[in-house]
């Protein structure tokens, strides 16, 4: 393990890890309170159009997947005035052609550039490659984003948890829904960056998820989430880099597939026995 | 166009048309949009095992499409079923890749199965998808109205001594079944555009329930017909097409139901 800690690669990608599981550990648990995690995979999904057509246009795929996260968040919240079933069909198709000319984009790239490996890099990420300047401009929006979240707090919880109230009390309901939608589409960026875009949805989610079995209190659940998810990329780090000395390539396991398991296993292990205890007890909860 | 490989192509892809049309309704009614994403994502790792044991894709899907589908169900059962759907297609996703990653033939193999391939069909497959097909539809027909009671209004359909609990888990099945057939041709990140845009399409046009269905399959048909037309034209790959016409069919629709007033 001596090597580990002399990597350069290795240096990069926990900070990034790091930095991501924190910003993705508070947000995700404001995204699990309000229900949206369909919004927050659909964004994920659509920074597939973002980082594609970076790819294309030959720079860092984080801003690829920050400008397009920012523009889908908007353009969902304008159409989620609907009803919610109406809602679950146009998010539904949106994203189909969203991903159809992701497609286009991805084959272009594969053809007609020489980033042979762009749908893996985008879809599934590839954390040993992220740039080392990739990480101060990380940093930055991460702080960017908590501080965002830290003025807007106090309202965005209250219309997250009673909307009524939140509007009666004069909060700008759907100012700060859009506000936060695309907050989470700049988080979703960040986790984008650690273990691709059809995989980020498990590092926002699944730490927020976990946290909210252990604490109802969002603060509480917060700083949770973002220990698991610390925990999580830094472990994934750790095994991907110890992988490149197993079977059956010795070329190294994919780092998104650790940290995507070990969130899974956690939430298994926080899920599962509540529900064997509310079977003990029917009606107790 | 219709020669050799090809004529698989248009065959598989007909039948595809068909069955998303029919199952593709029952997840507009459903509101099930998520769920007909999170299934075929999911059965992207048995592809990918496939790949890598040296067998069928086709076999792979079929092992692993039921078992995300009804996880799936399982463990939305008494909670809000986003979170978890969300975080067990990530799983799979990611067993996914880690098989990919044992297998040679990395970046070609991961775009065939995530964005469709035309020319993807055997012979074999042929058989194998029509065998699916009329699984599938014989299903519906046999449960169409619990499943239809069940989709309109659980509560309706429980006061009437309809297992709604089962119709669920049976639907989940059909939704894994399509995904069976269409992963290989449609890809599994672009299926679920075939099962979406179609029938919002075709309830912009009626809302009687076998004509909307009837309509779907039509619409549905059309996307992947024109889409295998483009696709070889182009050589662009076919998910593209099939994303971009099923929106277009039901923007179609949308004008002209705001047309209409």
């Amino acid at each position: 393990m001596t090597g580990f800690f002399q990597s350069g690669p290795v240096h990069v990608a926990l900070a990034a890890g790091a930095v991501t599981a924190v910003v993705s550990g508070v947000v995700g648990v404001l995204v699990v309170v309000r229900g949206q995690s369909f919004a927050g995979h659909a964004l994920g999904d659509l920074g597939t159009l973002g980082g594609s057509g970076a790819f294309l246009a030959q720079v860092s795929p984080l801003w690829g997947f920050v400008g397009v996260g920012a523009v889908v968040a908007g353009a969902m919240e304008l159409f989620g005035v609907q009803r919610r079933r109406g809602r679950d069909v146009a998010t539904g198709v949106v994203l189909g052609a969203a991903l159809g000319v992701s497609a286009l984009l991805l084959y272009l790239d594969t053809t007609s550039t020489s980033t042979a490996g762009a749908t893996v890099t985008v879809l599934f990420g590839s954390l040993f490659a992220a740039s080392p300047a990739s990480v101060p401009e990380m940093a930055g929006l991460g702080a960017l984003g908590l501080v965002a979240l830290a003025v807007v707090y106090r309202p965005l919880l209250l219309s997250s948890v009673h909307p009524e109230l939140a509007s009666a009390r004069g909060v700008p309901v759907r100012s700060v829904a859009f506000g936060f939608l695309v907050l989470v589409g700049v988080t979703v960026s960040l986790t984008s960056m650690v273990v691709g875009t059809i995989l980020s949805p498990a590092l926002l989610v699944g730490p927020a998820a976990c946290a909210l079995r252990v604490s109802r209190r969002p603060p509480v659940a917060m700083v949770v989430a973002a220990g698991v998810g610390l925990a999580a990329t830094w472990a994934g780090v750790a095994l991907a880099y110890a992988s490149y000395r197993w079977p059956p390539s010795h070329s190294g396991w994919p780092i998104s597939f650790f940290i995507v398991a070990i969130v899974f296993v956690a939430f298994l292990a926080v899920e599962l026995p509540s529900r064997i205890r509310r079977r003990r007890a029917p009606g107790g909860a | 166009m219709f020669s050799g490989v090809m004529t698989n192509a248009w065959l598989v892809a007909s039948m595809i048309g068909v069955v998303a049309g029919v199952v593709g309704f029952f997840v507009v009614l459903r509101g099930a949009s998520f769920v007909a994403h999170a299934v075929p994502l999911s059965s992207f790792a048995g592809a990918a095992g496939a790949g890598l044991v040296g067998i069928d894709a086709v076999a792979g899907l079929a092992v692993f499409a039921p078992i995300a589908a009804l996880g799936i169900g399982w463990l939305s059962r008494r909670r809000r079923s986003d979170v978890v759907t969300a975080l067990v297609v990530a799983a799979m996703l990611g067993l996914g890749a880690l098989f990919l990653s044992w297998s040679s033939q990395y970046a070609s193999a991961v775009y065939g199965l995530l964005f469709g391939d035309i020319l993807g069909v055997s012979s074999g497959e042929v058989w194998l998808t029509a065998v699916l097909a009329v699984c599938g539809l014989a299903a519906v027909a046999v449960m169409y109205r619990p499943l239809l009671l069940s989709s309109v209004s659980p509560e309706a359909a429980a006061a009437r001594g309809v297992r709604t609990g089962i119709v669920d888990m049976l639907f989940l099945v059909l939704v894994s079944l399509t995904t069976t057939m269409s992963v290989p041709v449609v890809g599994a990140l672009l299926m679920f555009a075939l099962m979406v845009g179609p029938p919002a399409a075709a309830r912009a046009f009626t809302r009687a329930p076998a004509r909307t269905m009837a309509v779907a399959v039509g619409v549905s048909v059309a996307t992947v017909w024109t889409s295998i037309v483009a696709s070889y034209l182009t050589t662009w790959p076919i998910g593209f097409f099939v994303g971009v016409f099923a929106a277009a069919f039901f923007l179609a629709g949308s004008a002209w139901t705001a047309v209409r007033g």
